[in-house]
């Protein structure tokens, strides 16, 4: 039950963070990458002050035996660039900027009740769904 | 669409969103990333590892509520694209992020903060390519 109840909390601290911060609103997330024209450099100060708290965090809990509610911490093992990774980053970034939202400013967004921030997860849960579809049938046809 | 220079606001929100990452990875063990989270909520292992996920959606959906709460009015939000703009985007985002293994906040944050040079790489790749995409459809395209 702690467990639920930290995991809400980080959950509500997250989505705060990404409402007040404007990473939820695609009018601002998009004047962001429009330098040419209507630019709006505060979304700069979002990925800065988020890297300042995790980079400091980090280096304090990892040093850390285990994490208090669970057995490891499960960190990403890989260091190789490969396909998938360049490829899928590209493919995000350009539905970034045609849509504006990204995963975590549109499920935080879902509380507002906005009909465009469903519609937007509805996409994306397709696009995840079908991308998983892919990639195991990539991973049956390589297996035979 | 103009829209106001926020600096303290969006700094604030940054640091917060850095200490959900913190307090994610200190009680957790868990890398802050949506597009994680929400990767293990749709396909999860167990019970329990559905439930954690389904919590920390919940808080996150949340959000704008508790903000309404403390400033007595809704976040702003404007959504100046068009519904099949949403509906693409959405859906390229979606597969984007399952073949690239992350998004702005699981690489963009947590991976840069890590100095993993996997999220080093896809952080540089989206952020160019939706530089490049926002200058194509606003400047080229004129949408």
């Amino acid at each position: 039950m702690l467990k639920l109840i930290i995991s809400y909390i980080v959950g509500l601290v997250f989505g705060v963070g990404i409402m007040i911060s404007g990473m939820a609103n695609p009018a601002k997330v998009l004047n962001f990458f429009d330098i040419a024209g209507t630019w709006d450099p505060s979304l700069a100060f979002v990925m800065g002050g988020a890297l300042a708290i995790t980079v400091f965090g980090y280096r304090f809990v990892l040093k850390q035996p285990a994490p208090r509610l669970a057995d490891t911490f499960h960190l990403p093992t890989r260091q190789d660039v490969d396909l998938p990774l360049v490829a899928g980053s590209a493919v995000f970034g350009i539905g970034w900027g045609i849509a504006g939202f990204c995963p975590g400013g549109a499920i935080p967004a879902l509380g507002t009740g906005r009909v465009e921030v469903f519609v937007f997860i509805a996409a994306l849960l397709a696009g995840i769904l079908t991308a998983k579809a892919l990639r195991r049938r990539n991973r049956a046809a390589a297996a035979v | 669409m103009e829209t106001s220079f926020t600096p303290l606001l969006s700094l604030g929100g940054g640091l917060l969103i850095g200490l959900a990452a913190v307090l994610s990875m200190a009680f957790l063990g868990r890398i802050m990333g949506a597009t994680g989270i929400l990767a293990g909520f749709l396909a999860p292992s167990d019970l329990s590892d559905w439930s954690w996920r389904a919590a920390m959606i919940a808080g996150m959906v949340s959000g704008p509520l508790v903000v309404t709460l403390f400033t007595g009015t809704a976040p702003d939000i404007a959504v100046p694209v068009t519904t099949p703009m949403l509906l693409i985007g959405g859906f390229l985002v979606g597969i984007g992020v399952t073949f690239g293994g992350g998004c702005t906040s699981g690489h963009g944050v947590c991976g840069m903060a890590r100095v993993s040079p996997r999220s080093i790489v896809a952080t540089a790749i989206f952020m160019i390519a939706c530089f490049a995409t926002v200058y194509v459809v606003r400047h080229m395209v004129g949408l």
